[in-house]
């Protein structure tokens, strides 16, 4: 493959043909702030915060790193003053109509607009009569659509479509007018809406975010990386925790089988976790009631039971039901506690059901 | 594209599926319903469930008979060419097309389309397997990848998609009652007394029993104990009267959940488990890709790891089992069973190992049979159409099958505790086709009954296309409208697996009742 030989504010970087100057700087450790650009979808360039300086020979002028790509000889600046200016300049135009307390960070919620504003020094200027414009969609019984968050970055609605490949969203009317949307501007729930989260987990701001959150959201202290518990297609994501509780699933963009994406049940069906429901001491029946007991206590009755049933009438006389819920080594530990300690092969699991 | 409803049951597979749709891949569905895929496919073969073998023989003989097979890798890599031909010849299109219930033209369209895209890939799920003859269907399907020499290679293949997350390691660990970790068979005596030297104890010989004759040995009074770990039967089986009769009649059932299940509430012990982010561990998936998952959260109370609750009641039995860790017991599933021999926990940090990975420097398989099958050659099998074990009749003249829906999962247990999900589906729907719906009166959203030789369950209507005149479609996930109250146990006699894609019903009206109307033939429950 041909590859291209680039100097990025002073470093050498030789990248194949076809790389764009952000993913080129990425490579030499440089990192150009952006704002419409995820690098799970196709680059589109409309918020300008990435704009960068290039030369190559005689030619020399401002593009947007993650759209443009790098040419052999070419030599890149990513942080001059004017730039920074020109950043700085696209950011209070942001910020001019967005919701002062997502700025001043009351929502909790993670935001990209709202990290660069004060990289910058961007604070809101009052001036401007902070209204909601637009009423929430809550229509969906998984995700809010809050525009008055939208910076129009179209991250969601290229997700949906080329990641999801369901369509629903589209940018709707034209410049000040111009809004996220289902066609015929229909509220999510009637429209063909998978209730898949691909636009959530893109958007940069919180506009389109989670409608039943374990808990109002505060920033994770850990965030943990497993395995969906649903389907086997097996895509790894992520346990944002706090305190000693989950507080949201993320999408993990390096997951093998998944790149990011996840369906309705992997990112929206984590509540089970922390139901009130759930057993936390082992139960006996005694009389027809259940009481609640020790682990030594139900676990000597548990032994005590199979021996007996083991010792009058035979190992086979005992089976084990194990799950394609646990795991590998807990599916392990199950089939030989079956054959090794009760001395059967009577050990199955659903893999038939 | 076989009994899959991919981008309901496999939604991240879907995604892909319907990319290579955008991208000019061909698709060909076989079910019975309407699905998302069937929708944007080429050929929609809406067969009668139950006639796979059917439709694919027929498949197989215009493919034989119209020279569209690989001769070179039939020559090369297959044997009994013969005794497929013989089978075959005994299913002109018009024959197979007419038992499955499709259009000639769709059968033949498909079958050329199938041997004309190189490489073509089959995918199969439950909609496939849940029949007395579910394992023939696989063979038929092995037949047709065979002949056209799509097997071994990149894009090609014969993918079943495991319905749950780890449903392929508990069968790779050898949660079966006829394999040891790697499926090594429990009857061969030099794999005996590899895990016995290992174990430290005699195993036993014979085979065990599977999960539905488990069932039926409870009833029999031949199984007295039984220990449930995180699955809910009395939801999930076949005949769910006659389960939970059995389940009652059990001298000792214990049960091992995160909830109390309608299994649990049957048992004389509950001992409460962890989720999968309270604990450390892996899962393998359909990719037979080995993940870590990691624990994240402390326990729920007093909730223990499934695998600590079972090593502590081994020492209570006079085995100890002592690891200090995941990765130990790990490492000693990599001693005994070949295809994980190559696996530790510092290689599964990132993507993960897909098994076979033989040695700890072996990066793993994507593709199986690449070079050969482990028996050499594969063998084409000849198989011939055996109907479903209940059809229509003048008394319930209908046919039912059940799966799954996109926003709920198994019993709900999980789902139906996440407010989204449960939003979008808190109740059972069952599709009828307008014809049906307007013969009987019926509209969507009315109350209707389904009757069974072995059951009866009231649920609202859902008047759609998706399903052809004659079938209903009922999902399994929900404790109130209970599918498997219908269902049929009846076994594949090879596989085990019950006919849970067919049974004979009766759709009515019911006069009046509450909204939970269900019930057993014998009027309990
Ligand atoms: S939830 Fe999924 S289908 Fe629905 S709008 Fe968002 S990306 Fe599109
Ligand atoms: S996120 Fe959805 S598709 Fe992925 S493993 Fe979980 S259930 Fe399956
Ligand atoms: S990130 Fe490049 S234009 Fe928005």
């Amino acid at each position: 493959m041909a590859e291209c030989s680039v100097f990025i504010d002073g470093k050498a970087a030789l990248v194949p043909t076809g790389t764009t100057i952000l993913q080129a700087a990425g490579a030499v450790g440089i990192s150009i702030p952006t704002l419409c650009h995820h690098p799970n979808l196709p680059p589109i360039g409309v918020c300008r915060l990435c704009i960068v300086d290039v030369e190559v020979g005689d030619f020399h002028k401002q593009v947007a790193a993650c759209h443009a790509e790098v040419q052999d000889g070419m030599t890149v600046r990513t942080a001059t003053p004017e730039l920074e200016r020109a950043r700085r300049f696209a950011l209070e135009l942001q910020v001019a109509d967005h919701p002062s307390e997502c700025l001043d960070g009351e929502t909790g919620e993670p935001c990209e607009l709202r990290d660069l504003a004060r990289r910058y020094g961007v604070t809101k200027r009052r001036f401007m009569e902070d209204e909601a414009r637009y009423p929430l969609d809550e229509s969906s019984p998984v995700v809010t659509i809050d525009l008055n968050r939208c910076i129009l970055c179209r991250r969601c609605t290229r997700a949906c479509s080329l990641v999801q490949g369901q369509d629903i969203l589209w940018i709707m009317g034209r410049g000040d007018e111009s809004r996220v949307s289902p066609a015929l501007s229909l509220p999510l729930r009637d429209t063909a809406c998978v209730s898949c989260g691909q636009c959530l987990a893109h958007c940069p701001t919180g506009a389109i975010r989670d409608k039943h959150p374990l808990r109002p959201p505060v920033r994770p202290e850990a965030v943990v990386t497993s395995v969906c518990p649903y389907c086997g297609c097996g895509c790894q994501l992520d346990l944002n925790v706090s305190g000693e509780q989950i507080l949201r699933v993320t999408s993990n963009f390096d997951g093998p089988a998944n790149r990011g994406s996840l369906c309705a049940k992997g990112r929206f069906g984590y509540h089970f976790v922390e139901s009130p429901d759930r057993l936390t001491r082992p139960r006996i029946r005694r009389d027809g009631r259940w009481e609640e007991a020790s682990w030594d206590e139900a676990l000597d009755l548990v032994a005590t039971r199979l021996r007996e049933i083991r010792d009058r009438h035979g190992p086979d006389a005992l089976a084990v039901l194990s799950s394609a819920k646990a795991t590998n080594e807990e599916n392990y530990l199950i089939q030989k506690f079956a054959r090794a300690v009760l001395g059967t092969n009577n050990v199955d699991h659903c893999a038939r059901l | 594209m076989v009994g899959s409803n991919t981008t309901e049951q496999h939604p991240i597979i879907g995604i892909e599926m319907k990319k290579a749709l955008r991208a000019g891949a061909a698709l060909i569905v076989a079910d019975p319903r309407r699905t998302e895929l069937a929708g944007l496919a080429q050929f929609h073969l809406a067969l009668r469930p139950g006639t796979d073998i059917a439709l694919l023989n027929g498949m197989a003989h215009v493919i034989l008979a119209e020279g569209l097979w690989d001769r070179e890798f039939v020559a090369a890599r297959t044997e009994g060419l013969e005794e497929l031909k013989a089978t075959v010849e005994a299913y002109p299109p018009a024959l197979a097309a007419e038992i499955a219930g499709v259009p000639v033209e769709s059968l033949v369209g498909a079958a050329r389309a199938y041997a004309a895209a190189k490489p073509a890939a089959i995918f199969y799920t439950m909609g496939l397997t849940q029949h007395v003859t579910g394992h023939l269907n696989v063979l038929c399907l092995a037949n047709l990848a065979l002949l056209t020499g799509n097997l071994g290679k990149p894009g090609a293949g014969v993918n079943p998609l495991r319905g749950q997350n780890n449903v392929q390691g508990a069968s790779d660990m050898g949660a079966l009652p006829n394999v040891l970790p790697g499926y090594q068979q429990v009857h061969d005596p030099e794999t005996r007394k590899k895990f016995e030297a290992a174990w430290g104890v005699p195993l036993p010989v014979a085979s065990g029993i599977t999960v539905m004759e488990m069932v039926d040995a409870i009833a029999s009074g031949r199984l007295r104990g039984l220990y449930v770990i995180g699955e809910n039967p009395m939801l999930t089986d076949p005949d769910l009267c006659h389960t939970r009769e059995a389940l009652g009649r059990a001298e000792f059932l214990v049960v091992q959940d995160l909830f109390m299940t309608e299994t649990a509430a049957l048992a004389q012990v509950v001992l409460p488990a962890v989720s999968f982010a309270e604990k450390d561990g892996t899962f393998t998936n359909t990719e037979r890709r080995i993940q870590r998952i990691r624990r994240a959260i402390p326990r729920k109370g007093a909730a223990r790891p499934d695998g600590e609750i079972i090593c502590d009641l081994s020492a209570r039995l006079g085995h100890p089992m002592v690891y200090r860790s995941q990765a130990e017991v790990m490492d000693e599933i990599a001693r005994l069973t070949p295809s994980y021999r190559g696996v530790s926990y510092a290689r599964l940090e990132g993507e993960g190992l897909q098994w076979p990975c033989p040695t700890p420097d072996h990066p793993g398989t994507p593709i199986l049979h690449v070079t050969g099958f482990p028996r050499g050659r594969a063998r084409l099998h000849g198989v011939n159409y055996i109907p479903p074990d209940e059809r229509p009749d003048a008394e319930f003249p209908m046919v039912l099958t059940t799966g799954r829906v996109l926003h709920q999962y198994h019993s709900r247990t999980m789902t139906g505790r996440s407010p989204g999900l449960d939003a979008l589906r808190p109740e059972p729907e069952v599709e009828i086709n307008p014809q049906d719906a307007e013969r009987l009166g019926i509209r969507s959203g009315d109350r209707v009954r389904l009757v069974s030789r072995r059951g009866m369950v009231e649920v609202n209507a859902s008047v759609t296309e998706r399903v052809a005149p004659g079938l209903v479609f009922l999902p399994f996930h929900y404790a109130q409208g209970a599918a498997n109250l219908l269902t049929n146990p009846a076994l594949d006699p090879v596989a085990r697996i019950p006919e849970l894609k067919v049974c004979a019903v009766r759709l009515e009206v019911p006069a009046r009742s509450g909204r939970s109307g269900q019930a057993c033939r014998d009027g309990g429950l």
